[in-house]
């Protein structure tokens, strides 16, 4: 697009309403699922709409580049999705999760959108698959995305495209211009060049701030600092501060953020799916003292792993290590990071760099607790430990057949949970009072929905139905 | 401001290539623990049968592999991203690889994957022993066979077809020996060609097709266009196969006419195989060459030249009959021909002999788990 339509400000620090250029009549912040899906509806009802996108081309999406499906509600066969999921037992599904800590009327509306959704998205140009090996539990109720979450992203960039719709790439907002709810203008930075751009409506779909250490310190204390970000770096959180400074109306606890435990080798940030680490159920975990710290059979892994975010979390260090024999090595799925492996636990321990006494002190003791039994490694089988504390009361079987494989384990942070309040029609609302002209959808929304824990897929749900909900209201503003 | 800029395809210019055997299996690691491009090709569904991936099964994998690229473009882990995965990129330089080492001698196909004169001095030769060996004449109408005799003919090409099925023979025996295939079944045969007609692997698992010429964008024109230059290419040597049958067996010389066999064959197969090989020059010039094997691209070109020319200047001889032009094109046709004769075990033709080795191999592994 022409250059002309940006006018540079002399002193960009200082916003002044009405001084620079209407550059579209929409603009979209954060160019993830829900903003694509707000910029896509606000675009086919005919207004003009600016993408702004922190990340550059490469790594565009936000969190969506790293999801694989979303959870669809459904009364008969749907696509891919088999049987049915019907809203009351998709609603108690998230009540469970959430217990109970949910906004119902905007949940359900979510829901019950979810199926015409999926109709949606594949005009768009987004393709489903069958549910992915070994995740054959959800193919009733979560919709897989044909090549992952960035080949849905790819499609919506596409279909912006084709629309017309413009993006930035690399850019920033430092700061809106927000006076009673109403929103002036955004002013942005661009490869270190600073601009400032009007326009009528505002499409907030800028994720949470899950990438920015500082403030995960800030709620979390020093212990944040050893945690990993398993998604994008770029969620750094300026614009829920924006909005949050200027008077909007958050939902969620603001220290709270979703980790699960991830491989401890994983990068720092972007590891996505492939750090996940499957073998916990059927192995010891010893924290950096060499002492075990919970249960690792209390229930299936995929019920669990949520938890061990935060377990690890609170262990020093912020580390576990899962250690498994030689029987278990097969019954997970495969680890991107290879074990360390010994032929003897004492040299096993050693390399995992954990004391050497109290940790075959642990397994020992663990070892004697086990009883024989019928291991079943696709089920609770009830094969629990006696007299050990903590138990391990599923998949207990003794550590002593070589070789002996260990894991390193750390808390990988999804997403976290402070967000802005909005309504059913996605509009944010400042101390009560909607909005004039901002919307709001996606990760920075979703804390109106999940108020704690998290059913997978869900995020990508309320990011498509709020993302088009806020598109199509911001255009008929417009 | 040249950061405002409307949303444009995807474009990997400096991509790393290494092709070891630790680098194949870093990435297929990466990929096994990931699985999301399942729904794309049979390379994929088979990765998730293995925990590790020897030489064997990076080959196996590498051969069923179509380059579609659609595992590409929806990855989250390629370049920049410290994984460094390019799953095409590194299954093209395995089969390049494979092509090489089996086909003997290895510096013949080394040679010929990898560069345009051997093409080039091989017409020549030819266009020389034609026009000055078997004394066809530059510039006369006379037609084809009297130009040359049959037997000449005969005496020219039947080694030069000979011999390069013999290197591909036993090319395939040694494939399919260090991928530990088994004695093939009537199934198995009937799997990998059933397979390789639809050229199933190319529609992107569900018809949208795959990212070639436009980027992440999926198309299917790559596909149509290698139909179209395959069955060309079965009708062509249909028509020369009929043309044999009815010389020997029916007494029956050419030339024939427009509506016989040979001829309709010939003239249909002869337009698809020349709109095809240039639909594919096109497509390939378009696409991104950092997800291909690398230093193999002036082979390939020079490979799917060579066929185009083949077919046209067919077309041409066809429409020349009766004019002085006639013998010239015949020299040049005649030599274009030998060239790709001699071609066919060291050039990118050999992809679809190992394409159905592994198609195969695969209905085996299926049928014995």
């Amino acid at each position: 697009m022409s250059d002309s339509i940006l006018t540079p400000i002399a002193n960009p620090s200082v916003l002044t309403p009405g001084s620079g250029s209407v550059v579209a009549d929409i603009i979209v912040v954060g160019g993830g699922n829900a903003g694509l899906c707000a910029a896509i509806c606000a675009a086919e009802k005919g207004a003009s709409v600016l993408l702004i996108e922190r990340a550059p081309i490469t790594y565009r999406g936000g969190n969506s580049r790293h999801t694989r499906n979303f959870r669809c509600g459904h009364d008969a066969p749907l696509g891919m999705l088999v049987d049915a999921y019907e809203e009351e037992e998709f609603y108690n599904d998230l009540l469970l999760v959430t217990k109970g800590n949910t906004d119902e009327s905007l949940a359900r509306h979510v829901i019950a959108n979810s199926a015409e959704s999926y109709h949606w998205m594949s005009k768009q140009g987004v393709y489903f698959q069958p549910s992915l090996s070994g995740t054959l539990s959800l193919s009733r109720t979560n919709a897989f995305f044909l090549g992952g979450g960035k080949a849905l992203v790819n499609a919506y960039y596409q279909r912006c495209e084709d629309l017309g719709v413009r993006v930035m790439y690399d850019t920033t907002v430092l700061d809106m211009h927000i006076e009673d709810g109403q929103c002036d203008g955004v002013l942005i930075d661009c490869n270190g060049q600073q601009e400032y751009l009007r326009a009528n409506a505002f499409v907030i779909t800028s994720g949470g701030f899950e990438s920015n250490k500082e403030w995960l310190v800030e709620a979390w204390g020093e212990a944040a600092k050893n945690f990993l970000i398993r998604g994008t770096p770029y969620n750094r959180g300026e614009v829920l501060k924006q909005l949050l400074k200027h008077g909007a109306d958050s939902v969620g606890d603001p220290t709270q953020c979703h980790a699960v435990a991830i491989d401890g080798r994983a990068p720092e940030y972007d590891g996505g799916i492939v750090t996940r680490l499957d073998c916990v159920p059927f192995s010891v975990v010893l924290n950096s003292e060499g002492n075990r710290f919970y249960d690792e059979g209390e229930d299936v892994w995929p019920k669990r792993y949520a938890i061990w975010g935060r377990l690890v979390a609170a262990q020093p260090n912020q580390i576990g290590y899962s250690i498994i024999d030689h029987k278990s090595s097969d019954l997970f799925m495969p680890s991107v990071f290879p074990a360390v492996q010994c032929d003897s636990l004492s040299e096993l321990i050693e390399q995992l760099g954990l004391p050497l006494e109290s940790s075959l002190a642990a397994i020992e003791a663990f070892n004697k607790a086990c009883v024989d039994g019928d291991f079943r490694p696709t089920e609770l089988d009830g094969l629990a430990t006696h007299g050990l504390t903590p138990p391990k009361t599923n998949w207990a079987r003794p550590i002593d057949t070589p070789p002996f494989y260990g894991y390193s384990l750390r808390p990988g942070v999804t997403f976290t949970y402070l967000g802005v309040n909005v309504d059913i029609t996605a509009r944010v609302t400042f101390k009560g009072a909607e909005s004039k002209n901002i919307w709001a959808a996606g990760e920075i929304v979703a804390g109106n929905i999940l108020g704690e824990g998290y059913l997978a897929g869900f995020g990508m749900t309320i990011g498509t139905v709020f993302g088009r909900i806020a598109g199509n209201q911001a255009a008929e503003h417009v | 401001m040249d950061a405002l800029q409307v949303t444009r395809r995807l474009s990997m210019s400096d991509v790393t290539v290494d092709v070891s055997q630790e680098e194949a299996e870093r990435q297929l690691t990466v990929c096994n623990s990931c699985r999301y491009c399942e729904g794309y090709c049979n390379a994929f569904k088979a990765l998730t049968r293995y925990r590790s991936f020897d030489k064997p099964t990076v080959s196996h994998l590498a051969n069923l592999c179509h380059n579609c690229r659609g595992c590409y473009y929806a990855c989250q882990y390629t370049e920049p991203h410290e994984f460094r995965i390019n799953i095409p990129a590194l299954l093209a330089n395995v089969r390049a690889q494979n092509w090489e080492q089996h086909i003997k001698p290895l510096w013949l196909s080394r040679t010929m994957q990898a560069s345009v004169w051997p093409y080039v001095l091989l017409t020549m030769v030819f266009v020389i022993l034609f026009s000055v060996g078997a004394g066809v004449s530059w510039a006369s109408s006379v037609p084809f066979y009297q130009s040359i005799s049959h037997n000449t003919l005969i005496s020219i090409f039947l080694p030069l077809f000979l011999l390069p099925w013999i290197a591909v023979f036993f090319g395939l025996k040694s494939y399919w020996k260090s991928v530990g295939g088994s004695r093939l079944t009537r199934h198995d045969l009937s799997f990998a060609f059933s397979s390789a007609a639809t050229m199933k692997q190319l529609n992107g698992g569900q018809g949208q097709g795959c990212n070639y010429e436009a980027g992440d964008r999926y198309s299917n024109y790559r596909r149509w266009a290698h139909q179209a230059t395959m069955y060309g290419f079965l009708f062509c040597f249909i028509s020369t196969s009929l043309g044999t049958v009815y010389h020997y067996l029916f007494d029956l010389p050419a030339p024939y006419a427009l509506f016989s066999l040979p001829k309709l064959f010939g003239v249909v197969g002869g337009l698809m195989l020349s709109v095809g090989t240039a639909a594919l020059i096109y497509l390939k010039n378009r696409a991104d060459t950092a997800l291909g094997a690398a230093g193999r691209v002036a082979g390939e070109y020079a490979f799917v030249v060579l066929l185009f020319l083949v077919s046209t200047t067919g077309l041409l001889l066809y429409w020349s009959q009766g004019t002085v032009f006639a013998s010239s094109w015949l020299i040049v046709h005649l030599a274009l021909i030998a060239t790709f004769f001699v071609s066919i075990p060291y050039s990118k033709m050999v992809h679809g002999f190992f394409r159905i080795a592994a198609l195969c191999r695969e209905a085996q592994i299926q049928r014995l788990s």
